[in-house]
């Protein structure tokens, strides 16, 4: 690398991550052309880059362990406990509009929260902003759920800020009704030596686009994100990871795969991981596996890698798109297996490594049939 | 009650259009017996096997195969299955996050159209993965994920053993094996006929697994047919001359 070219590299903190501000003003509706947007339907989420706040909830649910607490801070208070400014409109959005303020989850330090810290946010109509912060103290341990359902267009800015030598499963469901429009932005502070594991599931809705960020606060930090999609004909799901590993001997494992079936079914994946001077010794993978199901389907996918230091343990991707392999049917079948339950066991074995990450049994079931559900549209209904 | 194979002809799909490689194959595998097929790399062996269990790649063009009197060349792959013909196949296909058990159970349940009950089946997978020397964890893994290449042959002996097809066909399940993995296997097979209602169609290269697995009777394959047929002492003789004198005679017919 020549020095004007790693000066280059210094002065902007990455070339697909753009510079981070509670500013609306600084986020000018997109139009299409610019790089983050240009995979996106914008004109499914008008509703989210529009402006104005407009008093519109989601139903809380929640099942709050003993020794967490749940309460609402104001956006001042709230923009000092992120993790990072918004990095695009519809998340500067969400959290300046935060309709009665921001909603801080906090789980003290110390605590060994063995019971899951459940939220489940449903969409009653309306356009909707929030803000939710999950704040995890030093050494804590906890499961932390996120649900969405029904029906909205959601814009929601999450910070999760993951204090040093904690350890946490953060899983988040989107399975909102077919007609919800959800964007947004959730930020990862992964402290010294914290082990961050996240599971990010997109099933419902018709149009989701999530940012997902993710940072370190010192060296150590372990960063492992997995992902499931399965998209429909017509759905547009989107999700754009960004690791900063800023810190030294760090670690970032990334693990998405999704399913397309159907007319115009669109899956968005872009990762891009920064590796930063400072960053040596730190190591960092990260994957994107998409299984096409049927004709009409497009799977965009997009692996990126910068890096400053080479003086680092490893750093790799991977992407692939594909049908079916024929050889697996025709081992399977070969066992008298007939060709639908092939491509359940299939498709079943495709996400199982991901939905095992998820923690919590009777979610990790319902998962199950949540697929169960969407193969027998396409695939068929099995005899199990 | 037979397998029999009818003047089979076979063509291979390539890129540059169809390739005839089976070119009139006969064979009768009568109930408890074991038949060898021996021949030379590309003559056309593998081809027989996948052909048979219909794997899409390969067309049947003319010819029939009947097994126990239903004729197999028109059905599915999984049809073939269930009409009782079971492959060993050469290169054992990885199938990740389908566990060895779930896939086993899926497999027996097609097989008999009823799901095995829970209590004895456990045991009959523990049983089968035992007898051929695989720890009872190998359950739970992921089918021939990360499985050493020993392994993945003998995960096909153990299905061959728990789903007891009528017929099997074993595609070089020899190739690659050291001398006790060659062993367990062959003594896998062993079992499985010591049914004496069952049939195999052995496919080697080499003669060694013939030392224990014995052979009724033994064919010679170049080219797309079978062009000697003989008893165990076709195997010897192989052992000592080689492939050649048959090669040579085919080329010469040709």
């Amino acid at each position: 690398m020549s020095t004007n070219v790693a000066e280059a590299a210094e002065a902007v903190e990455s070339h697909l991550h753009p510079t981070p501000s509670w500013s609306v003003d600084d986020h000018p509706t997109p139009t299409g052309l610019e790089e983050i947007w240009r995979f996106t339907p914008l004109h499914r989420m008008k509703a989210l880059l529009g402006g104005e706040p407009t008093g519109d909830r989601l139903a809380w649910e929640q099942s709050i362990p003993e020794g967490v607490s749940v309460s609402t801070i104001d956006e001042d208070a709230a923009r000092g406990l992120a993790v990072e400014a918004p990095v695009d409109r519809v998340s500067s959005l969400a959290a300046a509009n935060a309709t009665g303020g921001a909603v801080l989850v906090d789980i003290p330090a110390n605590a060994e929260i063995t019971e899951p810290v459940s939220l489940t946010l449903t969409g009653q109509g309306g356009t909707v902003f929030g803000h939710t912060l999950v704040q995890v103290g030093a050494n804590a341990r906890a499961t932390i759920v996120i649900r969405h359902e029904g029906s909205a267009a959601y814009a929601g800015k999450m910070d999760i800020r993951v204090g040093d030598g904690a350890a946490i499963n953060f899983v988040s469901v989107q399975d909102w009704a077919d007609d919800a429009v959800h964007g947004g932005q959730t930020s990862f502070l992964v402290g010294r030596d914290a082990e961050v594991r996240t599971v990010t599931v997109s099933l419902g809705g018709d149009v989701v686009r999530l940012a997902e960020t993710a940072r370190f606060a010192g060296p150590g930090g372990s960063l492992e994100q997995f992902g499931l999609y399965f998209v429909d004909a017509g759905q547009h799901i989107e999700h754009r990871l960004f690791v900063d590993h800023n810190t030294p001997k760090t670690k970032s494992n990334v693990d998405y795969r999704g399913a397309l079936q159907g007319e115009n079914a669109h899956s968005v994946w872009v990762g891009d991981v920064l590796i930063r001077k400072a960053a040596e010794g730190i190591e960092t993978y990260e994957a994107n596996k998409n299984l096409v199901l049927t004709d009409g389907c497009q799977a965009d996918s997009v692996p990126n890698l910068e890096i400053q230091t080479g003086e680092i343990v490893g750093a790799g991707h991977s992407s692939t798109t594909g049908r079916f392999d024929d050889e697996q049917l025709f081992y399977l079948t070969s066992r008298g297996i007939d060709p639908v339950e092939a491509k359940r066991l299939v498709v079943h074995g495709f996400f199982t490594d991901i939905i095992r990450r998820v923690g919590v049994p009777e979610l990790e079931e319902k998962l199950t049939q949540d697929i169960e559900a969407e193969l027998a549209a396409t695939v068929g209904k099995g005899d199990a | 009650m037979s397998l029999v194979i009818n003047d089979l002809h076979v063509d291979v799909e390539t890129e540059s259009g169809p390739k005839q490689i089976l070119k009139g194959v006969n064979l009768t595998i009568d109930q408890g017996e074991v038949h060898a097929i021996m021949g030379p790399n590309g003559s056309g062996k593998s081809t027989l096997a996948y052909s048979l269990a219909g794997h899409p790649k390969y067309t049947i063009t003319s010819g029939t195969v009947t097994l126990d009197g239903v004729e197999l060349q028109d059905l599915t792959v999984d049809e073939r299955a269930r009409a009782g013909l079971f492959l060993a196949m050469q290169y054992p296909v990885e199938v990740p996050g389908v566990s060895v058990a779930n896939f086993l159970r899926s497999a027996k349940t097609a097989l008999t159209g009823e799901a095995p009950k829970v209590r004895t089946w456990v045991k009959d997978v523990n049983a089968a993965l035992s007898n051929l020397q695989l720890d009872s964890s190998f359950a739970q893994r992921s089918l021939n994920e990360g499985f050493s290449g020993g392994e993945k042959k003998r995960n096909e002996i153990a299905q061959l053993e728990l789903l007891n097809p009528k017929y099997a066909v074993l595609d070089e399940t020899d190739s690659g094996l050291d001398i006790d993995a060659l062993r367990i296997v062959a003594d896998g097979v062993n079992r499985y006929m010591d049914q004496r209602d069952r049939g195999v169609v052995l496919i080697t290269h080499y003669t060694r697994i013939l030392r224990y697995i014995k052979p009724d009777q033994v064919h010679v394959f170049v080219d797309g047919r079978i062009v000697a047929d003989g008893g165990p002492e076709l195997g010897e003789q192989l052992e000592v001359e080689g492939y050649d004198r048959f090669v040579s005679a085919a080329k010469a017919d040709a």
